[in-house]
């Protein structure tokens, strides 16, 4: 049953493996731990995490893309047979590397409430009504420049159980995948003005004041369509990495 | 250089989108030489969670990966239904079940063996950022015992790391977020 290792191994003709690194960020990601966030206690390591070099599984991944999607995916108003309940926005950008490289052909996934702060989830117990035209999920494949869009609806916030009167300022949420295992990412993305961003603990759990701000999206009445929907742009920046390493 | 992006917790609603039909099987169900992986995701006070996601990434059974930053070049093709991928929600039970291949070694930059292994990312509601650990196979003792990862990791922690085999064939991991048995989870 072991496998055969002499099969396998194969290198390119200089006989060595050269594979790129990415950088690891510090300081960025919110610490696992974090008091203000409930949910966090029972559910964080509290063993130091070793460090993992970046080798083949690493810098590789999933190229999820085009298979995975159909036309109405992202166009989330569209997705039912009548108009949802809103406010109709549009909410586009691109997806880079800290380089500022773009990165195509990747798989956008989003998930939201409707305009009333209501996910339609079996599990969701908010007395807000359901929207039958609105589904709240999203999925988009970036073009050559990184670039993805989608139509929705302006979500609403909603009371949780994290403290009294606890209420999540608005947000979509979007998973990830760039070209590496290393760039994976789920994050929430915000709306600038929201009264309710200085009390969320999920979105103050992000150290850095400048690293919280960058997931709150622009206001762009460039984007914004006359007489039919507004236009937010929000970039995502995934880790970039060094072209050649030899480790 | 660009900012970049921090991370938010996947929360109690990724089910609405996450999950697809066919997330869990890296290959379909009954093909030659699939394997079973089973387990549950626990909490610091052994609790199961209910409402986590499990994402795996791995070598096909050459230890070949289709992706242009595998520097060997275009795999053989041999495994055609294999994506490597996988993703499966934990159930009310806590349980996830994962069909795959078991993959191939993998040589390294200084001339080290990985031992066969998934990557293994863990995302839930509370936890802030994914928490990324690998799994290893039991039959791989030598293997295992070279592994330059697997190595660096010392007893009874180390143990985790290595599936456990079932009487019907499948291959167990349990992941514990925390506590006396928490698991061991990589930076990466």
């Amino acid at each position: 049953m072991t496998t055969e290792v002499s099969r396998s191994l194969a290198t390119p003709d200089s006989g060595q493996l050269v594979l790129p690194s990415y950088e690891r960020p510090s300081g960025l990601h919110p610490p696992l731990g974090s008091e203000g966030y409930r949910s966090t206690a029972l559910r964080h390591p509290r063993q130091p995490l070793v460090l993992l070099p970046h080798r083949l599984t690493e810098v590789t991944g999933p190229l999820l893309g085009a298979e995975l999607i159909i036309p109405t995916d992202s166009d989330l108003t569209t997705q039912y047979d009548g108009e949802p309940q809103g406010q109709r926005i549009i909410v586009t950008g691109r997806v880079l590397d800290s380089d500022g490289r773009p990165v195509p052909d990747t798989l956008v996934e989003i998930w939201q409430t409707n305009a009333a702060g209501r996910y339609r989830h079996w599990h969701e117990h908010h007395p807000a009504p359901l929207d039958p035209n609105f589904g709240g999920l999203g999925r988009a494949v970036t073009d050559a420049a990184g670039r993805y869009r989608f139509i929705t609806i302006q979500p609403g916030s909603y009371p949780w159980g994290n403290h009294y009167n606890a209420w999540r300022p608005a947000h979509i949420h979007f998973s990830l995948f760039g070209r590496a295992f290393t760039q994976r990412l789920v994050t929430q993305m915000y709306f600038p003005g929201d009264p309710l961003l200085p009390l969320d603990p999920i979105y103050n759990s992000v150290p850095d004041e400048k690293a919280r701000q960058r997931l709150v999206a622009n206001f762009d009445i460039e984007l914004t369509q006359p007489e039919w929907a507004l236009g937010y742009n929000w970039d995502i920046v995934l880790r970039g990495r060094d072209a050649t390493v030899f480790e | 250089m660009a900012g970049l992006t921090p991370s938010q917790t996947v929360g109690p609603y990724f089910a609405m989108r996450l999950p697809w039909d066919d997330g869990p099987f890296v290959v379909p169900e009954g093909s030659p030489g699939a394997v079973t992986i089973i387990g549950r995701l626990y909490d610091g006070a052994g609790n199961i969670i209910p409402d986590g996601l499990i994402e795996t990434w791995q070598a096909d059974p050459d230890g070949r990966f289709a992706h242009p930053d595998d520097p060997r070049g275009p795999t053989g093709g041999g495994y055609r239904t294999f994506r490597g991928f996988a993703r499966c929600p934990t159930l009310p039970d806590g349980s996830y079940r994962i069909v795959t291949l078991k993959p191939g070694p993998l040589p390294t930059p200084d001339g080290s063996i990985e031992a066969p292994h998934l990557d293994v990312s863990v995302f839930a509601r509370g936890l802030l950022d994914r928490v990324v650990t690998r799994m290893y196979f039991p039959d791989e003792r030598a293997a295992n015992a070279a592994d330059p990862v697997l190595s660096c990791i010392d007893e009874p922690r180390r143990a985790g790391l290595v599936a456990v085999p079932e009487p019907e064939g499948h291959l167990r991991f349990d992941i514990h977020l925390q506590g006396e048995r928490e698991t061991v989870f990589f930076d990466v």
